[in-house]
């Protein structure tokens, strides 16, 4: 059997080219990332989350700090949302939580805005204070009904 | 009757041909995972099944990521939604077009030439010739090449993807003016690791042993005449494309990938 350098530099770097490729998708556009344990695990009861889906982005200020990890029904029969945050994050206890939207029809993602007490929420706390997620329907529907045009 | 006796043939047949099949694939696998490990065979296949594949498997690649990018336009713009190119793009590519166009390729490319190897070696007695000298030609001759083909899929299958994305962006940002941060970040946030590019490396998987089980053994199998080569060859290219798009299906329906 004839050995070839050539042929083995060539299949070498075929294999790291492939290799990397593979990385390259796991990684960068994957969002394939060791999470160790630690991370900050919040929960937020809403009335109305609207389109809001799992592994929807939880932002802070535009930064995304996290991302929902479950949405499931509570006892009172009010969204319970999981949020899976970033490790580190010191969120003051009177930190509020909205659903919003991201332009007039894109995603929704979870938009939480800091309070200014001194103590922090740590991992298991539910945020007090919620926002729901505003529907145009029910918008639309209020306003017909409040500028009394349903008599007509 | 005679049709009958000919259906029922048939019908047995496509099960002997299925048993025979599966004690094949054992005893690739047995030989694979058992030394001697035959490196420097499973070296010159990869560059067979691999390097040689890489210019048609990346042009490819390249081509059919402009066309999703044209054709997603078209229909994105019509809905205002252009910004969603990227995630067009990319889902189709990771979670359907990447496999299944890299498997049919490399079947074309690197299949029919497996097959038809193997099928010249029986009909020119290089495998009793192996066997003579106590050499076993599924260890020698068939493994390595049905290894090479499992291995060099889903690199194929990443490298594809890769291209495909750069095509579309080409298309996509620089000749249609989406805006090229909107297209990446799109891409790669409609796009996860769980769902998408672990069910993209599993179809790949599944299809590179797909194709080196049926080009191996369509070539072992086959009659030791020069028209035994050619239906060999052509036999791996029909029964490995479509294989490869029922299992296509079935990966899809059963893990949603």
């Amino acid at each position: 059997m004839q050995r070839s350098a050539t042929r083995d530099l060539l299949v070498g770097a075929f294999v790291a080219a492939g290799l990397a490729a593979i990385g390259y998708l796991s990684i960068q556009v994957g969002g394939l990332s060791y999470k160790g344990e630690g991370g900050l695990t919040l929960y937020a009861v809403f009335e109305e989350v609207g389109g809001l889906k799992e592994r929807a982005p939880v932002a802070i200020a535009g930064v995304t700090v996290g991302q929902v990890a479950k949405i499931e029904l509570d006892d009172l029969l009010r969204a319970r949302v999981t949020l899976d945050l970033d490790a580190g994050l010191e969120l003051p206890a009177d930190s509020s939580a909205s659903v919003r939207t991201s332009g007039v029809l894109g995603d929704q993602f979870i938009a939480l805005e800091p309070g200014g007490e001194d103590a922090v929420l740590a991992s298991g706390d539910e945020i007090a204070y919620t926002e729901n997620a505003l529907s145009l329907e029910r918008l639309i529907g209020k306003f017909v009904h409040d500028s009394g045009l349903e008599e007509e | 009757m005679n049709a009958l006796r000919t259906l029922g043939y048939r019908t047995l047949m496509l099960i002997v041909h299925l048993g025979r099949m599966a004690v094949f694939l054992a005893e690739i696998g047995k030989n694979g995972l058992r030394p001697p490990f035959r490196i420097r065979r499973l070296v010159g296949e990869i560059f067979d099944v691999g390097v040689l594949s890489l210019a048609i498997v990346c042009l490819s690649g390249a081509t059919v990521g402009a066309v999703l990018g044209l054709q997603g336009y078209n229909t994105l713009t019509r809905f205002g939604a252009e910004g969603s190119l990227g995630a067009v793009v990319g889902l189709t590519l990771v979670r359907e077009l990447g496999p299944v166009l890299t498997a049919l390729l490399v079947t074309g490319r690197a299949g029919s030439a497996m097959a038809a190897e193997i099928a010249s070696m029986v009909t020119t007695e290089q495998l009793d010739g192996l066997r003579m000298m106590s050499i076993d030609p599924i260890d020698f001759v068939v493994t390595p090449k049905a290894f090479a083909m499992l291995l060099v899929m889903p690199m194929l299958n990443a490298l594809f993807v890769l291209f495909a994305f750069f095509g579309g962006y080409v298309i996509g940002v620089e000749l249609l003016g989406v805006d090229g941060g909107t297209y990446v970040s799109s891409l790669e946030d409609s796009i996860t690791f769980s769902d998408d590019v672990a069910g993209t490396l599993i179809k790949s998987v599944v299809f590179g042993a797909l194709v080196g089980l049926i080009a191996t053994y369509r070539g072992y199998n086959s009659e030791p005449t020069s028209a035994g080569v050619s239906a060999a060859t052509t036999g791996t290219v029909v029964t490995a494309s479509v294989s490869i798009l029922i299992f296509d299906y079935v990966i899809t329906a059963l893990w949603g990938v």
